[in-house]
């Protein structure tokens, strides 16, 4: 095929790692058109962003192509020098990279970083390139684009530096760009937006693209043509309404179901035939509380102000009952994480009243708060499973800790049986207790912190962003594993998240925030399918749903 | 122009800050000096076979029968209208001594710190590029080897290879030739003050003087701050930046430059300070070997001789000198790091 811009054949990539060769990519092939968008999707180690390293010969000094070609413009790309290749990159061929903060030189202003990119590929005077750079930064329209060129990036947002990122990349009209998770970290909103704006640059000036992600939803909404990965193998390419709709090899199929989209159940993550071994619990209504009786959480006109400037949370006021679970919504800077950690009185409030079971606890000062009874009924599950695990415990001193510290058990057969039957409920095996959280997977790890989290019999979890470091699959796993330990124990949730799909699911209600004010709340569903306010629609909006037509088909 | 106001501000507030630093420094030697053993009294007396009198005489024209306390206030008094006191082993000022070799050990470290800089820098970049190379390994067996062999070690090697085998440097005696004639003293740094004065024969003397001693002190700190450059150029080029910027092929020198190492450098600035600081107290050793006239080997002199306002006046000093040298670090460094004016 002649037209193609790029074409892989049979590629394999190996790593020499201390525990000896990794293979993280075996055997692909695929090709790419003049112009095409192209949708590489995976869960984390399939290989995917080291395709598209292999593709640029970014990839680490660990990494070697070492069977396969890479034909870009009908050339063989793996086998000529670095020398020449330097003059494909960012003339050729650019990359926009995952953490958009992390790629730009932190001690050069930004427009200067762009102009080093275009002078790189023609011989002009500084002040022309500069120009040139001014012109980049309205294209990829950031505002006040004068000001803007001496700013470092610790200046700018985050969706900021995503679009100096595209600039860089955009500078000498590149015929191939490869969009490595561009948008991940991101807020919702911003998402959309810098994707919208990459598109429509790339469609504008012809440059073929590949889009790597883990995001079906939004491969979908952006590709023609998706591509999925599965452990360094292509197992299935389609465009995404066949892809979404008939999904052929088992792995896509895992993959759709663990998609949260609208109109998912829990139960629905994953699929019928993997659900089969689990026999489905029965669980009784739950009761209603006598009348008269607290509720479990009452939060009356919360307030928190730090050292100047705006409130971060403001006149916050919220109820959650027994058994309840409740989600908080917001982009990054709405104060939901601060509200969420005042309230299981890890910082202190500035104004506002917390009551537990009509017990106020909101007087007791964060820092004596582990000393408080109520320590045991408030527990928390953390957004990173990798740093809120103690690198020097193994899973059972994990999980044991609180027993000790709070639970007053003391080391012996009781301990251990306890942080056993911990384990087992969060489906932990007792094997992989004497492990290490380094030698745990992302999964294993965050079922760590669940079992922590649970072992002292709480009544109410705090979920900060639980799921937003695994992979879909595993999410669907926590997820549902979250749902039934909710039912089991009648355990209130307050689940804080960005990813409405998964509120929605989890939440029987939930409550927007806006630069530390609620903005709407209410029963989930009602909700979503139906905001009342402009900034819940606009949320609502930029979630990318996979196919709405496929939605209706769903149900 | 507003970052340069802040990182103004920035330094004068840590000025401030160390300011009870330097009065607890001046506190501490004060009594650190009354409690060492010895009577400068007896000392300082005609002989050996002084009677008890003359001995007591000396100790009421020395301030020292009365109370510690007093002692201090008067001390404090002193210190703080400039009187640092007077030397009983040379009959000055102690200001004075110190102003004279100040410059001497203020040259020969910054020579020294120099060498280290443009030798040190170089390496841990190499090292870094080609990590795990035959150079990676010279580099490290190199430093190694500095870091083991003692200054005064290495200033006799290098005086018994260069002077006495090569008879490439001159005597090792202090900073001129004795028959020399000095340029006329406006700064006190030789080498600045022979080039005002236009006199470029006694400004090669004066070099070839320096360069010894300066070496042997460099060979010491190449180590550190070889290190330190090696293992932040390392974190540097793995960033992702340094991948930035060769995905939009930048040339490689611009990447390693402009990119890795201006990033890599912040690190090696404060390393920088701290060995620049130990240095000017520590190469007593340097100074004793090549008879440099500096301070570090006068306040040894004097602490041996029990003189205690040579050996407070000193370390007075030394505490003035890192507080200046670390506020230098911090303007460097906000200079060289636009992030730190926020933080």
């Amino acid at each position: 095929m002649t037209s193609s811009l790029l074409a892989l054949s049979d590629l394999h990539v190996t790593f020499s790692t201390r525990r000896g060769l990794v293979e993280a990519v075996r055997g692909v092939t695929l090709t790419l058109g003049e112009g095409e968008m192209l949708g590489l999707v995976g869960e984390s180690g399939s290989g995917k962003s080291v395709t598209g390293f292999a593709i640029t010969r970014l990839l680490d000094a660990a990494g070697r192509i070492t069977a396969g070609d890479i034909r870009f413009r009908g050339q063989d790309i793996t086998r000529i020098s670095a020398g020449d290749f330097r003059h494909l990159h960012g003339a050729a061929m650019a990359m926009i990279f995952q953490n958009p903060r992390a790629a730009l030189n932190p001690i050069r202003a930004v427009g200067d970083q762009i102009a080093d990119a275009i002078t790189a590929h023609k011989r002009m005077p500084r002040g022309e390139a500069r120009a040139q750079a001014l012109e980049l930064l309205r294209a990829v329209q950031i505002r006040d684009p004068e000001k803007r060129m001496a700013a470092y990036p610790h200046e700018l947002s985050g969706g900021m530096c995503q679009r100096v990122m595209i600039a860089m990349a955009i500078s000498c009209n590149p015929a191939l760009l490869i969009a490595d998770e561009p948008t991940t970290g991101l807020d919702v909103t911003t998402q959309k937006v810098v994707m919208d704006l990459l598109t429509g640059i790339a469609a504008e000036r012809g440059m073929a693209t590949i889009l790597i992600t883990h995001d079906l939803g939004l491969a979908a909404r952006y590709c023609r043509r998706v591509v999925v990965m599965e452990q360094g193998r292509l197992v299935e390419e389609a465009e995404p309404k066949t892809l979404f709709r008939a999904p052929q090899h088992r792995y896509t199929k895992r993959l759709v179901a663990a998609s949260p989209t609208a109109n998912s159940r829990i139960a629905d993550l994953v699929p019928e035939e993997e659900r089969g071994r689990r026999i489905a619990m029965q669980v009784a209504p739950r009761p209603r509380p006598a009348p008269g009786t607290p509720p479990l959480l009452e939060v009356q006109k919360l307030a928190k102000r730090f050292d100047q400037g705006a409130p971060a949370v403001a006149d916050f006021s919220m109820m959650i009952s027994a058994g309840e679970s409740v989600g908080l919504v917001g982009e990054s800077g709405s104060g939901k994480s601060t509200t969420s950690r005042i309230i299981c009185r890890l910082i202190d409030p500035s104004e506002g009243e917390i009551a537990f079971e009509g017990q106020s606890i909101g007087h007791i000062p964060a820092r004596d708060f582990h000393r408080s009874p109520f320590r045991r009924d408030i527990q928390i599950v953390f957004q990173d499973p990798n740093d809120s695990l103690n690198p020097r415990f193994t899973a059972f001193d994990c999980i044991a800790h609180p027993l000790l510290r709070l639970g007053g058990m003391r080391a012996g057969d009781a301990l251990r049986e306890r942080v056993e039957e911990c384990a087992q409920r969060v489906g932990l095996e007792i094997e992989l207790l004497t492990r290490f959280p380094h030698q745990l997977s992302g999964g294993q790890k965050a079922r760590v912190g669940i079992a922590r989290a649970i072992a002292c019999r709480p009544r109410l979890l705090v979920l900060d962003e639980p799921t937003a470091a695994l992979d879909v699959s595993v999410q669907a796993v926590v997820l549902q594993l979250l749902d039934r330990l909710r039912r089991e124990d009648n355990l209130a949730f307050l689940f804080v998240s960005h990813d409405l799909n998964v509120v929605r699911m989890m939440c029987d209600r939930t409550i927007v925030l806006q630069n530390g004010r609620i903005v709407e709340q209410g029963e989930s569903r009602a909700m979503f399918d139906n905001p009342k306010t402009a900034y819940t629609r606009e949320l609502v909006e930029a979630v990318p749903h996979i196919e709405p037509e496929l939605a209706e088909f769903a149900t | 122009m507003a970052a340069f106001g802040a990182t103004v501000i920035r330094a004068g507030r840590r000025f401030l800050s160390s300011l009870p630093a330097l009065f607890g420094v001046l506190v501490f030697t004060f009594l650190l000096m009354r409690v060492l053993p010895g009577d400068p009294a007896v000392f300082f007396a005609s002989g050996p076979n002084a009677g008890k009198e003359e001995i007591e005489v000396i100790r009421k024209q020395m301030g020292l029968n009365k109370p510690v306390p007093e002692q201090l206030m008067l001390y404090l008094y002193d210190v703080g209208s400039g009187n640092l006191g007077r030397s009983m082993m040379t009959g000055q000022l102690v200001t004075k001594d110190l102003r004279e070799r100040l410059p001497a050990s203020l040259e020969l470290t910054f020579t020294a710190l120099l060498i280290a800089l443009l030798s040190a820098v170089p390496l841990g970049v190499l090292a870094a590029l080609r990590q795990g190379s035959i150079i990676d390994h010279g580099v490290r067996f190199f430093c190694a080897l500095g870091v083991c062999v003692p200054t005064f070690v290495s200033g006799l090697l290098l005086i018994y290879v260069f002077y006495y085998l090569l008879g490439l440097a001159p005597d090792p005696t202090g900073r001129v030739d004795i028959f020399a004639s000095l340029p006329p003293r406006r700064t006190g740094f030789l080498l600045i003050d022979f080039l005002l004065a236009g006199d470029f024969d006694g400004w090669w003397a004066a070099f070839r003087q320096l360069i010894l001693p300066a070496l042997s002190m460099a060979l010491f700190v190449v180590a550190p701050l070889a290190r330190i450059t090696r293992a932040s150029m390392l974190v540097s080029l793995g960033s992702d930046f340094v991948r930035t910027a060769r995905s939009v092929g930048l040339p490689w020198w611009r990447v390693v430059v402009t990119y890795a190492l201006r990033n890599a450098i912040l690190p090696v600035i404060t390393i920088a300070g701290i060995v620049f600081s130990t240095m000017l107290g520590a190469n007593v050793l340097v100074e004793k070997v090549f008879s440099w006239p500096g301070v570090a080997s006068y306040a040894l002199d004097a602490l041996l001789s029990s003189d205690y306002a040579p050996v407070q006046g000193f370390v007075l000093l030394m505490a003035t000198v890192f507080v200046i040298v670390n506020l230098l670090v911090d303007i460097l460094y906000g200079i060289a790091d636009p992030r730190v004016t926020i933080g």
